[in-house]
């Protein structure tokens, strides 16, 4: 019964069902079932799978995009019971995420913010055109594991060395990662700035994620 | 005597043209377009949309938008700086200048994009005025030794200063319109003669999906009133900022720029306007927005048809590659899209020297890419009946040792029927061997630097010089920059 409902969580992310991952949300809270379980055993092998899809040439931006987006109906739903119930679920960090300042694309942004969501980060996303200060009150005032910032200019992309120049006046550096990513970064540039690391996709920035913010 | 057919290309039938625009129209009208702007949101209330200030939303009925594509001249005549050369952009004259704004310039030698300075600018503005098929100029490099503030109007500086062909250029910041249209006016020898005989297309481009910037929608307001040609680029990415399907994007195409053109025909009726656009078939792997996708090209060449049915003159982003270095995949994608759009008659086509998403600029390619134009023009040539009767003539007292090498005939049509080989290969296989197996971009790397040696500065009046170089410095000041770069020309 229980390996029925997760089956149908795992399948309507995979399928990107809004509706359909919210609905069993819901039966799950009517059912009385371990919700921690319910997103550890339903909806995260559902997006694991998903990542594995777009590894595998499988899946595009609109199938991931629309899997996000069905674990954040499901989460958006469950959520608020858990924290009735005065149980949490395990994030698996806190991200700041923004395109810096000077530049205005945020789509590449917007994708990774949605997956590392689904991923099971608490993330804040700033938007686009962030000032620099901006990433770091926030990372500051959330208690952030990791600083990502997006630039898709040339021009913008020197905002990023920028900011690891700010934490470090700050005596900051080594309090957060810095991830970075955009069209014009690359993990030499990642190294030359000295940031953390560099992806090069939104499932990718996932996985790095993961293994800097050290809890997944 | 048979006249040359012009060959066209159409994708769309009638039919789904006035559909296409019919669906644009009723987007403005029910859902309009947010304009960051409120002079232009003053400007539209006086004229009759439906003005919704709070949400900076304006809603247009189809008598407006009627009104003003009645007002809009269907061609802008472009004059060079002397205001003798005069180049048509409308019916379906074609006109390529450079992909414009690159903020990257490909490196010959060390095949790696960089920042681009003066340096580059002069010798790229020198190199595209000895390019004989690029008819324009584009502001096409942005140069990292001046002010961010002011890179805007030192573009067209340089530019004035070394071309005497009109240019396609544009402003980044609102303050950057006074200066610029200053320099043209000073060039052209007054604000009435500019708006008699434009110099420069200034672009605009609208923010997908529906929606016109502060800094755009000024743009448009300024150049129409000074008689300067806007052109406007829309440029939605189809399943990211704009439908997925090719038509859908078109509908979006129409509604924005169709909003464009009202905001610039009630700013000043009249005023010339081009039907533009910097689409992109959205890569749903990589998230990047390929120029040379065949999709993108179709939908250019689809919008440009639906603009002539509107009776405008047409613009389009083609002519260019995605491709990092000169390789196979930038020369496939430039022809493809330059024959494309010339086949589809766009007017102005910016493209060639490209690369990247349009963020690089290779002197290399645009050597390469006169080339390709050059085969455009002849290819839009067509074929033309030159005798009557057409080879009967030739044959006559025919023997099976004829020759046709030496025939007068041959001597009289051969260079109007075809054209050099400019730098494509053509030589058997073993004199290519002993040649060095030059490839065309080495070629053209030794080209640009003939070309640029040979170049001669159109001459300038002492107190012209001085005028725009005084203009251009007081910009420059008020933007932090005590003195501008010495262009080394």
């Amino acid at each position: 019964m229980k390996d029925d409902l997760y089956r149908s969580m795992k399948e309507a992310i995979i399928a990107g069902d809004r509706v359909r991952a919210a609905a069993l949300a819901q039966d799950a809270i009517g059912s009385g079932v371990d919700l921690l379980e319910v997103i550890e055993k339903g909806y995260v092998p559902g997006i694991q799978r998903v990542g594995e899809l777009w590894e595998e040439g499988e899946y595009f931006l609109p199938e991931l995009i629309s899997s996000a987006e069905a674990m954040k109906a499901a989460m958006s739903v469950l959520d608020p019971e858990l924290a009735r119930r005065e149980t949490k679920a395990r994030t698996a960090g806190k991200a700041v995420i923004g395109t810096v300042e000077g530049d205005i694309h945020d789509i590449g942004k917007n994708l990774v913010a949605s997956m590392l969501q689904a991923g099971g980060f608490e993330v804040h996303d700033l938007g686009a055109d962030v000032a620099l200060d901006r990433f770091i009150d926030r990372a500051e005032a959330v208690g952030a594991d990791l600083i990502c910032l997006s630039a898709l200019l040339t021009t913008t992309m020197i905002n990023q060395k920028r900011l690891i120049g700010l934490l470090r006046d700050k005596g900051l550096r080594d309090k957060y990662k810095v991830l970075v990513g955009g069209a014009p970064a690359s993990a030499k540039w990642a190294e030359d700035i000295g940031a953390d690391g560099y992806a090069e996709n939104a499932v990718a920035a996932v996985k790095l994620a993961k293994a800097l913010a050290g809890r997944g | 005597m048979i006249e040359a057919k012009r060959p066209k290309l159409e994708l769309l039938d009638r039919p789904f043209v006035d559909r296409i625009v019919d669906e644009g129209m009723t987007l403005l009208e029910r859902q309009g377009v947010m304009i960051e702007n409120p002079e232009a949101l003053d400007l539209l209330g006086e004229a009759g949309a439906d003005v919704d200030r709070g949400a900076q939303r304006a809603r247009m009925g189809r008598p407006l938008v009627e009104r003003c594509l009645a007002s809009t001249p269907a061609s802008v005549t472009l004059y060079d700086r002397s205001g003798e050369k005069a180049f048509v952009v409308g019916g379906d004259q074609v006109h390529f200048d450079p992909g414009s704004a690159a903020v990257t310039m490909l490196d010959h030698e060390t095949q790696e994009e960089r920042q681009a300075v003066t340096r580059d600018l002069v010798d790229f503005t020198k190199l595209v005025e000895t390019l004989e098929h690029l008819h324009f100029q584009s502001t096409g490099l942005i140069s990292s030794d001046v002010p961010p503030g002011a890179s805007d109007a030192y573009r067209l500086y340089v530019g004035l200063r070394l071309s005497t062909k009109p240019f396609v250029t544009g402003t980044f910041r609102v303050e950057g319109f006074k200066p610029m249209r200053d320099l043209l006016a000073a060039v052209r020898g007054g604000e009435g003669e500019l708006r008699r005989k434009p110099l420069a297309i200034f672009d605009a481009c609208p923010s997908p999906p529906l929606k016109w910037s502060h800094l755009t929608a000024q743009s448009l307001i300024d150049a129409a009133r000074a008689g300067i040609p806007s052109e406007l680029i829309s440029m939605g990415m189809t399943g990211a900022t704009s439908p997925v399907t090719i038509a859908g994007t078109l509908v979006q195409h129409v509604a924005e720029n169709l909003c464009g053109l009202v905001i610039c025909q009630i700013a000043s009726p009249g005023a010339p306007v081009i039907f533009g656009g910097s689409p992109s078939s959205f890569d749903m792997r990589k998230g990047t927005t390929p120029m040379g996708a065949v999709e993108t090209m179709m939908i250019d060449a689809a919008y440009a048809q639906i603009a002539k049915a509107l009776n405008l003159p047409t613009h389009a982003y083609m002519g260019l590659s995605d491709a990092k270095v000169n390789d196979p995949q930038a020369g496939l994608e430039t022809a493809l899209g330059a024959v494309l759009g010339a086949l589809a008659g766009v007017n102005v086509i910016s493209g060639p020297g490209m690369l990247d998403f349009e963020s690089a600029q290779s002197l290399e390619k645009l050597v390469i890419d006169d080339g390709i134009c050059a085969m455009v023009y002849r290819l839009l040539a067509g074929i033309a009946q030159r005798d009557q009767p057409i080879a009967l003539g030739l044959f006559e007292g025919f023997t099976p040792d004829m020759q046709f090498l030496s025939h007068p005939h041959t001597r009289k049509f051969y260079k109007t029927e075809h054209i050099p080989a400019g730098l494509a290969d053509r030589d058997p296989y073993d004199a290519w061997v002993a040649a060095g197996r030059t490839s065309i971009v080495d070629k053209a790397h030794a080209d640009v630097a003939r070309r640029i040696g040979a170049y001669v500065e159109p001459p300038m009046d002492a107190s012209l010089r001085m005028e725009i170089e005084s203009i251009m410095t007081a910009y420059a000041r008020s933007q932090g920059a005590d003195h501008l770069p010495p262009l080394g020309i």
